[in-house]
């Protein structure tokens, strides 16, 4: 399905967030996920379903002041 | 004949300070940016005695999910995380990011920063107040980023502050304590800790932040950027000591004209 992953839009086989998170390559420990303006918990990653359009947000934390 | 041996005290208590019922011996926080990698960034850290690191949320880069990241070399075990919200610029988007923040790594307490102009990045203050409201009320503990102004400072720490960070000067400028009147009312108004947060650019800097009894400093760029991170991490520890140890001891009076610190009687 077609969803949109910060910003880019993108063809996904995952079918769930932690499919995707997977998918993509991302150690599920070391990231933050947002569908749709709301945060997905890692406790609902396997069950929560991606929709055809979703917005996902993966986002880390980085160096800053 | 030997005086009596007298042990010095063991009951003397630590000099901590606490913010949000979290207590530190640290008043030095370090910011995370700037650095040439995050091994540098680890050991500036470490050498900076530091026990709280600011950090920021980004999206992570899709097309490399192997590059280094932060948490692998400066470690959430090790340091406390303080999530800031650099970048954002309404309130809206400073609960958006302390959210996935909180969500990455299950901190509450954060730094709140609204920034109004790229140009100095000065904090929108009227924002900051409104986003801070918006913060409390979704469970967060906000340390926050504002400007030197005594009623404002006043004004967030009613709003439910969980400490006062007024900038010495602009952000990433080195300018050092711009307002030592202001910082020295802010001080002595505030009940919550008070952070120098922007603006340092020497030892000296922090040292007289301290001296006007600030219970802590929090710099990145003065660190990052000095030709030798790791040495000029040690030096702020060391100054951020000092001021603290010249705060606590109380300075001399100040005299229009001189004192001799020789006596004056028994001259040959």
């Amino acid at each position: 399905m077609r969803i949109q992953v910060n910003g880019e839009d993108r063809q996904v086989t995952a079918t769930t967030v932690q499919g995707l998170v997977e998918e993509l390559g991302f150690d599920i420990r070391k990231v933050a996920v947002e569908r749709n303006l709301a945060i997905v918990p890692k406790s609902l990653h396997a069950e929560t379903t991606l929709a055809e359009g979703d917005r996902i947000e993966l986002v880390q934390f980085v160096g800053g002041g | 004949m030997n005086a009596p041996f007298a042990p010095p005290a063991m009951t003397a208590t630590a000099d901590t300070w606490t913010v949000a019922g979290r207590t530190f011996s640290s008043r030095l926080i370090v910011g995370t940016g700037k650095y040439k990698d995050y091994a540098q960034n680890a050991a500036a850290a470490e050498a900076a005695g530091a026990e709280i690191v600011t950090v920021a949320v980004r999206r992570v880069n899709l097309t490399d999910p192997n590059q280094p990241m932060l948490v692998d070399y400066v470690k959430p075990d090790r340091f406390t995380f303080l999530p800031n919200t650099a970048g954002c610029f309404t309130g809206e988007d400073a609960v958006r990011t302390l959210r996935l923040a909180r969500e990455a790594g299950g901190w509450d307490l954060v730094k709140l920063e609204v920034l109004s102009n790229t140009a100095h990045l000065y904090p929108d203050m009227i924002e900051t107040l409104r986003a801070l409201d918006l913060l409390i009320r979704d469970g967060f503990q906000v340390m926050v980023y504002c400007t030197d102004d005594v009623v404002m400072c006043r004004r967030l720490e009613e709003a439910g502050a969980a400490a006062i960070m007024p900038a010495a000067a602009p952000i990433g400028s080195g300018l050092g304590l711009q307002n030592r009147v202001n910082i020295r009312l802010i001080v002595e108004q505030a009940t919550v800790p008070v952070l120098v947060d922007a603006g340092v650019g020497t030892p000296s800097d922090a040292t007289l932040a301290m001296e006007l009894g600030c219970d802590a400093v929090l710099m990145n760029t003065a660190i990052a950027e000095a030709k030798d991170p790791i040495l000029m991490a040690s030096a702020m520890k060391h100054a951020v000591i000092a001021g603290r140890e010249g705060y606590l001891a109380g300075r001399m009076a100040k005299r229009m004209y001189a004192d001799p610190s020789s006596p004056l009687a028994g001259l040959i």
